[in-house]
């Protein structure tokens, strides 16, 4: 489509001109600025990323590259009312599809589509963390609707059909509980008595990284790096000014605890986040909110005002003269990858969040090439404790190599999904049977890019040195199949890749291809040995060198389950022969229409007949 | 039947060629190896193959296809070579990526047709032609392959030598290219 | 040099290294070829294509960005990186729509000879057919993206050499291309130069300086040798 910047149309450019203005044309911004500027256009036409990439002094190339980067920015059109389920396979087990099907049945338009009259669209997106009350989904990336079933979905192509604002929507629906299940310390919050934040950062710097050093607190993001060997390296990177970042893209499917640490604990997570800026001394502080959590925005913004006027932010934060920190929200647009620390630091100065090349790591030369330390929202809250109660206390919980607890998102076949708080090192078994799953023949620990652990291996402990975890605990009863779930994640990670690297960006699509042949999902011939060979090369190739995590750990569900559940792959690999993965009839379609032929001739078995 | 078999000179390699969608310019590489040719004859018994006009491919130790899955026809003929030849061999670009004819895969086959010929002949006996020209080893499976346009005379010949001494078919780095 | 003079060993061969070497970097200078497509001398690396992923200490890394360690034991020709390396071009080759023999740049394509180089006889996937419609629209250099192997050279050629931006990355996963800067997205419309280093750095047919193809008879290319083409 070839339009050029005089065709977008005035109210379009007024809107983007206020959001310019509102962000002082800064091109950090572009990501905030598409997120703004959409949320009142719907979509991005080209013309008006031509007019925003002027504003900025940007190409249009690259304002359109950031666009398609992110899945949240539409550069086709949309509906008024954009619904996006959430596509996690916990949410499928609830029923999603048949429930998205109903929807578009109700509304007349097909998944991805918008209604004729530009009314609605309806679509799937990741996980968006609300697995222990879904069916969930996200209305104009900005609201979550929880809880879908038949009688909510009907009320809501009402509401569509009947053009009811979202406002006007019933407030029953938006409701996202805190799920607590088992609170452990984390999740039971600061004492009433703990001392207050200036009280803590009296101490000195040096103070503070002792003790978190003491702690052996590791990284709760899931690579579980050392949180003091992090901050001591940005603190000792040369430079005058430091960055601290909040990881909240809570992206990985089946994770849903920063959701309730951000929703009730936030004052924690800011603490800890003030306490890292004092000990590596940075000036700026980012949370990196993922999109899907637009809706807490306004809460966490309430609370960042409050510490100001308190003057736990701002200059000389919490009384310390020359302490000058403050932070501020980005949001995300939709990018798993953007979990991935220097592609959220990519993100956050506006660009596509692509993982960068390492070294330099983000402690050396982060945001703006400033030291930064990128820590998950659950590690900072986790340092809002140590700070207060002391390393020590903290490393006499859990065991020696992974110590204080962990919060687990259960979710899936259980009979109490939510929120349980753990000391590391306690039994998958354990949590099973408290959140009573009977019947379970295999756990999902950490999300996909995790491990899928069989009912053989309950015993095994959550913690660094058994089976670590970023916080997904997604339970599969007898009822499942394991490939199916496999093939789920196999969409999720083609779908996030960001395509920099070949074995990524080709891989993850050849994956998808061969499973969905397995699944006779294209139509398509049947599965043979030959195709089984074909996975585990895939498999071999994406955990032998890919640019960044996502890659390395898109098999993992493949291998975990081919290894576990090979029944699952050999009953549908049962061709005797190679058997073509292409419709070969439909080949013949074309041809078949202008010869309307209908004889035997005209006609291909894509099977090879044995 | 209690007969104790007759001893027989070695048995020869029984050799089927097939061009599908291609330009047979492989097969003239194959005939460039040249004097070579006599020699092989000596090991080789050719079954189907433009150089034997036989019609229909019967068991054979070794099938070389030549040419990419343009029509119904191609496809037919590559499975029954599937299911003749203990050992089937992609020979040159077009088997083995679809080739120059499957430059056509972006447009619509039918409207070609159509803007070709007006009215299109609907006789049975006329294969019809595929949306897309395929690679065949997304058809069936295959055990070896020869790439080059065409192969370099060369390989065939080392293709054929190994075969015949019953060694898994290694191609000499400087034998493998693309064009 | 000395015995103490700083190096690490690639496939048992002493590598001398100096400071800010990454270990493809001091392999050239030592002449040892690692394989590569994405890395050029002239411009930044993008680390893309991970052809030359080497096992530095066990560890898989891009030779290209990683920074050469003393004493380290490094590992490029070995059978599973032999294998790896010939799936990473068996993925190029089935995820374009790469056609050697008509192709303006065969002996003279990176990806070709790194693929001959490689032992790679068939495609092992399959095709993935994509429909990307062709760019003549620029009067010097002709856009071809069914042979883009999205290895960022021309983004970096043009930004870092030529000061222009002309190229930039869109999209993602699967459907990542490359993008072009001009009001209408088209070559033609552009402020590409044929002069300028961008239009010559692509290592495939992908942007192509036109008037010139076929010019170099075959045996004569960059890539022919006696033994291939003599």
């Amino acid at each position: 489509m070839v339009v050029n910047a005089a065709a977008v149309s005035e109210p379009t450019a007024e809107t983007a001109d206020a959001v310019l203005d509102r962000w002082q044309r800064d091109p950090l911004a572009l990501v905030q600025i598409l997120r703004e500027t959409q949320a009142a256009t719907y979509w991005l036409p080209r013309s008006l990323l031509v007019h925003i990439a002027a504003a900025l002094g940007l190409t249009v190339a690259h304002v359109e590259g950031v666009a398609g980067f992110y899945r949240f920015f539409h550069t086709s059109p949309v509906g008024c009312v954009r619904l996006l389920f959430s596509d996690n396979i916990t949410d499928r087990m609830l029923g999603s599809e048949a429930l998205l099907a109903q929807l578009c049945a109700r509304l007349g338009v097909a998944p991805g589509e918008v209604d004729a009259q530009g009314r609605f669209s309806v679509d799937r997106c990741s996980c968006t963390g609300l697995c222990d009350q879904g069916p969930a989904l996200l209305v104009n990336h900005h609201q979550v609707v929880t809880r879908l079933d038949g009688a909510r979905v009907d009320a809501l192509a009402d509401c569509l059909l009947a053009g009811t604002p979202v406002e006007e929507w019933p407030d029953e629906w938006f409701r996202v509980v805190d799920g607590v299940q088992r609170a452990d310390l984390l999740l039971t919050g600061l004492a009433a008595d703990a001392s207050s934040l200036p009280a803590v950062l009296a101490r000195s710097p040096q103070a503070l990284l002792d003790e978190v050093a003491q702690s052996g607190l590791r990284g709760r993001g899931g690579a579980g790096f050392p949180t003091e060997r992090k901050w001591q390296a940005c603190r000792d990177a040369p430079g005058p000014l430091r960055c601290v970042v909040c990881n909240a893209d809570e992206g990985e499917p089946g994770t849903f605890k920063d959701r309730v640490l951000l929703a009730s604990h936030a004052d924690s997570v800011f603490d800890g986040m003030t306490v890292a800026a004092r000990a590596v001394g940075a000036q700026q502080g980012f949370v990196y909110l993922r999109g899907e959590y637009r809706f807490l925005l306004p809460q966490l913004e309430q609370v960042l005002a409050r510490r100001r006027v308190a003057g736990l932010l701002g200059r000389n934060a919490a009384g310390i003269a020359g302490f000058d920190f403050d932070i501020a929200i980005h949001l995300g647009a939709g990018a798993y990858v953007c979990g991935e620390e220097s592609a959220l630091i990519e993100s956050l100065e506006g660009k596509r969040g692509t993982p960068r090349i390492r070294p330099p790591f983000p402690v050396q030369a982060g945001y703006l090439g400033r030291p930064t330390v990128v820590n998950n929202v659950e590690t900072f809250c986790a340092v809002a404790h140590i700070a207060r109660r002391g390393g020590a206390w903290w490393a006499g919980i859990g065991t020696a190599q992974s110590t204080g607890t962990k919060i687990h998102s259960v979710s899936g076949d259980c009979a109490r999904p939510g929120l349980y708080e753990y000391p590391l090192g306690t039994t998958i078994a354990q949590i099973l049977d408290e959140c009573g799953a009977p019947q379970a023949q295999a756990v999902q620990v950490g999300g996909p890019s995790g491990a899928c652990i069989p009912a053989s291996e309950f015993g095994r402990a959550i913690a660094f040195e058994d089976v670590p975890s970023a916080g997904a605990f997604m339970v599969f009863d007898r009822s499942r199949d394991l490939f199916e779930v496999a093939r789920h994640f196999a969409r999720f990670f083609a779908h996030e890749s960001c395509g920099l690297c070949t074995p990524c960006r080709v891989g993850t699509e050849l994956v998808v291809r061969r499973l969905d042949k397995l699944a006779h999902a294209r139509g398509a011939g049947h599965a043979s040995a030959f195709d089984i060979e074909r996975l585990h090369d895939l498999d071999t190739v994406l955990h032998s060198g890919t640019h960044c995590g996502l890659g390395a750990s898109a098999c993992n569900p493949l291998r975990d389950t081919m290894r576990h559940f090979g029944a699952a792959y050999a009953q549908r690999s049962t061709a005797a022969q190679f058997q073509p993965d292409i419709d070969l009839d439909a080949e013949l379609s074309s041809a078949r229409r202008v010869t309307r032929r209908t004889d035997a001739g005209a006609h291909l078995h894509t099977d090879t007949p044995t | 039947m209690n007969a104790p078999p007759i001893p027989e000179a070695p048995r020869k390699l029984r050799v089927a060629t097939v061009s599908l969608g291609g330009c047979f310019g492989c097969h003239m590489s194959l005939l460039d190896i040249d004097e070579r040719l006599l020699e092989l004859i000596e090991k080789v018994d050719f079954d189907r193959s433009p150089l034997t006009d036989i019609k229909t491919v019967g068991e054979c130790d070794v099938g070389l296809i030549e040419g990419g899955l343009c029509n119904a026809e191609n496809v037919e003929v590559l499975r029954a070579f599937r299911a003749h030849c203990r050992v089937l061999v992609a020979v040159g670009a077009c088997a083995i990526t679809g080739g120059l004819p499957a430059l056509r895969n972006h447009l619509d086959v039918g409207d070609m047709l159509q803007s070709v010929y007006g009215e299109v002949p609907d006789d049975p006996e006329l294969p019809l032609p595929l949306n897309r020209v395929l690679p065949i080893h997304e058809v069936v499976h295959i055990d070896h392959a020869l790439p080059g346009c065409p192969p370099p005379a060369d390989a065939f010949w080392q293709l054929l030598q190994d075969l015949i001494a019953g060694r898994t078919p290694v191609q000499a780095p400087g034998l493998i290219r693309y064009d | 040099m000395s015995a103490v003079d700083p190096s690490f060993e690639l496939d048992g061969q002493r590598v001398p290294l100096q400071p800010g070497d990454t270990i493809l970097a001091a392999a050239a200078r030592a002449g040892l070829d690692i394989p590569y497509l994405c890395w050029s001398a002239e411009v930044s690396a993008s680390a893309s294509c991970r052809l030359c992923t080497v096992l530095a200490d066990g560890r898989p890394v891009a030779a290209c960005v990683t920074p050469a360690v003393a004493g380290q034991k490094v590992e490029c020709r070995s059978a599973s990186l032999d294998v790896q390396r010939l799936r990473l071009l068996q993925m190029l080759f089935v995820e374009g729509n790469h056609f050697c023999p008509g192709c303006e740049k065969s002996g003279n394509c990176v990806l070709q000879v790194q693929a001959e180089r490689a032992g790679m006889t068939d495609l092992h996937f399959e095709t993935l057919n994509p429909e990307r419609p062709v760019d003549a629209s620029h009067p010097d250099v002709l856009f071809e993206p069914n042979r883009c192997i999205l290895c960022q050279l021309c983004v970096r050629a043009s930004d870092e050499i030529d000061d222009k931006q002309v190229f930039a990355i869109g999209g993602h996963g699967i459907a990542t291309r490359l993008l072009i800067d001009s009001p209408s997205g088209r070559l033609g419309d552009s402020a590409l130069s044929v002069g300028d280093r961008a239009a010559h750095i692509c290592p495939v047919g992908a942007l192509l300086p036109k008037r010139v193809g076929f010019a170099v008879p075959i045996g004569q290319r960059r890539f022919d040798t006696e033994d291939t083409r003599g």
